[in-house]
C-alpha cells in the first residue's frame, strides 16, 4: 500500500468512527491523514509484531482529540484489527476520543489536554541521547495548541539540548476550536519564531506525500527538526473544507453518506 | 531534610546510572556535587515546570527513575496536570520533590507557602505522597522511592524531628511509625511537625497524660489500622500538621472514622485555618500565630480532654 492509499483510507476510517459513535474532530483528523499516513506508512521504524521492541521509534499525537486518526493508522499497519475501529467512542470500548495508550498497542502516550505532547517527546528525546538508542521521536500538533507555553518551554530545551532525535510536526490548518488562528491568537510569523528558538525549519504541503517525506528526511544534525505542513481542515470532503464548523460537528445522516461517497470516489 | 535527601540519593545514583535528577533551575549549593559528579545524570530544565515534568515523564517511560526538584508549590501546581495525566496516568516512576513543605520559606511570603499540597496531590490517584517528620525518614524514603511502581509526591520540610529511627527499625512505605505510646490521646502528625508533637507528648506525659504518638510519613496509600487501633484505646483523636485543615492529615483522619463507623468520644484537628497567611516570619514564629507549637498542642489537648 502506498502511503496515499494509506491517507485516503484513513479519511474513510475517520469518517467511519466518528459517525458510528457521534463523536466530534473529524475535520482534525482528516487534515492530518496525509502527515499520519507518511509517519506510519513510511518514516517510522515501528514493528506491529512487537509494539515495543527496544530502540523503536516513538510517536505523540499532541493533538489528543484526533485520535481517531492514529487507531486507523495503527490498525491498517497491523496493530490490531481493523473491526476495533467500530468500538471507537462506544461504551465499553478501549479507544477513547482523545487518543489513549491503556490496552491499545502501539499507542506510546494518551493525550487530550494539549501542549503535554512535545515536552514528553523532549524526555523521549533525551533519553535516547543519554542511551545513545538511535530511536527518533516524532510529534504531532494542532496549530491551535501552539497557544500553550508549555510547548515553548520544550521549544527551547530541545535546541538547547540539540535533540536532533526528535521532529516535531505542526498540522497547520488554520483553524481552531472558535474561530481561525489568525483572529485567534495569530502564528506568523510561525517559520520564523522556531528558526528563532534554533530549530531546523521545514515548510510544506501537508497533503504532498513526496514534500513531507523530504522534509522527514533532511539533515538537521544538533537541531531537532519541526515540519509545518500547511493543510486544509476537513482535507477529502469538500463540505467540511476549511470551515469552523466540522471541529465538533458529527457526520450523520445525509452528510454522513455524502462524505462517504466523495471519500470513495476519490 | 533537603540535605539528607540529596546525599542519599547521590549513593544511589552512583550505584544506578538510570537515576536522573531535573531540577527547575533551584538548589544553589545543594545540587553542585550532584551535577559536577553524575553530569549525565543531572539536568537542569530551567524555569519552566510544565516542561520539567513532561520532560521527567519522557526519560522514565524511556526506562529511567527521575527526580524532578524544585522548591514548594512550584514542582506540583504549575504543572500539576502534567503529574496527573502524564506521570500518574502512564505509571512513569516521576518522584517529584518539593523543598519547603508547610511554612519552612515562612518570610518569604505566600507564594511560598506550600500549605495545601498533600490535599491536592493525596487526591490523585496512583501517586504516592511521602511526607517525612525526621532525618532519618527522609533517608528511608529516599532509598524507596526508586522502588515504588507509579510517580510519587516527596515532601520536604525546613524543620524536623532529628533522627527517630531505631536501632534496626526499616521503614514501611504505607505504615506509620509509633513513636510514643500512651493511653489517653491518639496523636497522628506529618512532616517536619513532628518535632513539636513528640516535645508535646514528652510533656504530656510529664504530667500524666499519655499519647500513641504517630508519624505519618506517608499520606497516600494511608495507614488507617494504626489509628483505628489506637483510637479503640483512647477514644480521643489529635491530628497536627502544618498544612491547610481542608483535606490534608486531620482530613483523611476523619474520612477514616467515617467509613469504619468509628466516632472518638473526642478530637481536635490542628492545622493551618483563617485563608492565606500574609504575616511574614520563620517557620517557628508562623507556627506560633497558629496555634501549632509544642506549648500551644499540648494546651489544646488538655482543653480537648477537657472538653
Amino acid at each position: 500500500m502506498t502511503t496515499e492509499e494509506l491517507a485516503a483510507r484513513l479519511r474513510q476510517h475517520v469518517v467511519r468512527m466518528t459517525n458510528a459513535g457521534k463523536s466530534s474532530h473529524v475535520a482534525s483528523s482528516l487534515s492530518m491523514a496525509d502527515i499520519i499516513a507518511v509517519l506510519y506508512g513510511h518514516a517510522m521504524n515501528i514493528d506491529p509484531k512487537d509494539p515495543e521492541k527496544q530502540d523503536r521509534d516513538r510517536f505523540i499525537l499532541s493533538k489528543g482529540h484526533a485520535g481517531a486518526c492514529v487507531y486507523a493508522a495503527l490498525a491498517e499497519r497491523g496493530f490490531f484489527d481493523v473491526e476495533r475501529l467500530k468500538t471507537h467512542y462506544q461504551n465499553g470500548s478501549i479507544l477513547s476520543g482523545h487518543v489513549s495508550h491503556k490496552g491499545v498497542p502501539g499507542v506510546e502516550f494518551s493525550t487530550g489536554s494539549l501542549g503535554h505532547g512535545l515536552p514528553v517527546g523532549v524526555g523521549l528525546a533525551k533519553a535516547a541521547k543519554l542511551d545513545g538508542s538511535p530511536s527518533k521521536t516524532f510529534v504531532v500538533l494542532s496549530d491551535g495548541e501552539c497557544d500553550e507555553g508549555s510547548n515553548w518551554e520544550a521549544i527551547m530545551f530541545a535546541a538547547h539540548h540539540k535533540l536532533d532525535n526528535l521532529v516535531a510536526v505542526v498540522d497547520y490548518n488554520k483553524i481552531q476550536s472558535l474561530a481561525s488562528v489568525a483572529d485567534t491568537l495569530a502564528l506568523e510569523p510561525f517559520v520564523g519564531k522556531w528558526q528563532s528558538f534554533n530549530w531546523h525549519v521545514r515548510e510544506v504541503d501537508g497533503h504532498d506525500h513526496a514534500q513531507l517525506i523530504s522534509a522527514l528526511e533532511s539533515d538537521h544534525e544538533g537541531q531537532p527538526l519541526v515540519v509545518i505542513a500547511h493543510t486544509t481542515k476537513g482535507k477529502g470532503v469538500s463540505f467540511m473544507e476549511n470551515s469552523v464548523l466540522w471541529h465538533y460537528r458529527s457526520p450523520q445522516g445525509d452528510e454522513f453518506d455524502a462524505a462517504i461517497k466523495e471519500l470513495y470516489e476519490s | 531534610m533537603r540535605d539528607a535527601f540529596i546525599a542519599r540519593l547521590t549513593e544511589h545514583a552512583k550505584a544506578d546510572r538510570d537515576i536522573v535528577l531535573v531540577t527547575g533551575d533551584l538548589g544553589f549549593g545543594v545540587l553542585t556535587d550532584f551535577a559536577k559528579n553524575y553530569p549525565e545524570q543531572f539536568i537542569n530544565a530551567g524555569v519552566a515546570e510544565q516542561n520539567m515534568t513532561g520532560l521527567a515523564t519522557g526519560l522514565a517511560l524511556a526506562g529511567k527513575t527521575v527526580f524532578t526538584y524544585s522548591i514548594a508549590n512550584f514542582p506540583i501546581l504549575r504543572c500539576l496536570e502534567q503529574i496527573r495525566n502524564d506521570a500518574a496516568y502512564h505509571d512513569a516512576n516521576v518522584n517529584v520533590v518539593a523543598i519547603g513543605g508547610g511554612f519552612s520559606y515562612g518570610a518569604l511570603g505566600m507564594s511560598h507557602h506550600a500549605t495545601e499540597d498533600l490535599a491536592i496531590m493525596r487526591a490523585l490517584p496512583q501517586v504516592t505522597v511521602l511526607s517525612p517528620g525526621c532525618l532519618w525518614e527522609t533517608e528511608e524514603i529516599t532509598s524507596a522511592l526508586p522502588k515504588i511502581p507509579g510517580a510519587c509526591y516527596f515532601r520536604l520540610d525546613k524543620s524536623h524531628a532529628g533522627r527517630t529511627g531505631r536501632e534496626g527499625e526499616k521503614l514501611e512505605i504505607g505504615k506509620a511509625r509509633q513513636l510514643r505510646e500512651g493511653s489517653d490521646v491518639t496523636l497522628l502528625t506529618t512532616g517536619g511537625i513532628l518535632g513539636e508533637a513528640i516535645a508535646c507528648a514528652d510533656s504530656l506525659a510529664s504530667k500524666g497524660v499519655t499519647c500513641d504518638l504517630f508519624s505519618y510519613h506517608t499520606i497516600s496509600p494511608f495507614d488507617e489500622q494504626s489509628m483505628l487501633s489506637s483510637l479503640e484505646k483512647t477514644g480521643c483523636l489529635v491530628t497536627l500538621e502544618e498544612h491547610v485543615l481542608t483535606g490534608g492529615l486531620g482530613s483523611i483522619a476523619a474520612e477514616v472514622c467515617l467509613d469504619a463507623s468509628v466516632y472518638p468520644k473526642k478530637s481536635k484537628r490542628l492545622g493551618i485555618t483563617g485563608g492565606y497567611c500574609s504575616k511574614v516570619g520563620d517557620q517557628n514564629y508562623l507556627r506560633g500565630v497558629y496555634g501549632l507549637t509544642a506549648a500551644d498542642v499540648e494546651a489544646s489537648i488538655l482543653q480537648t480532654l477537657k472538653g
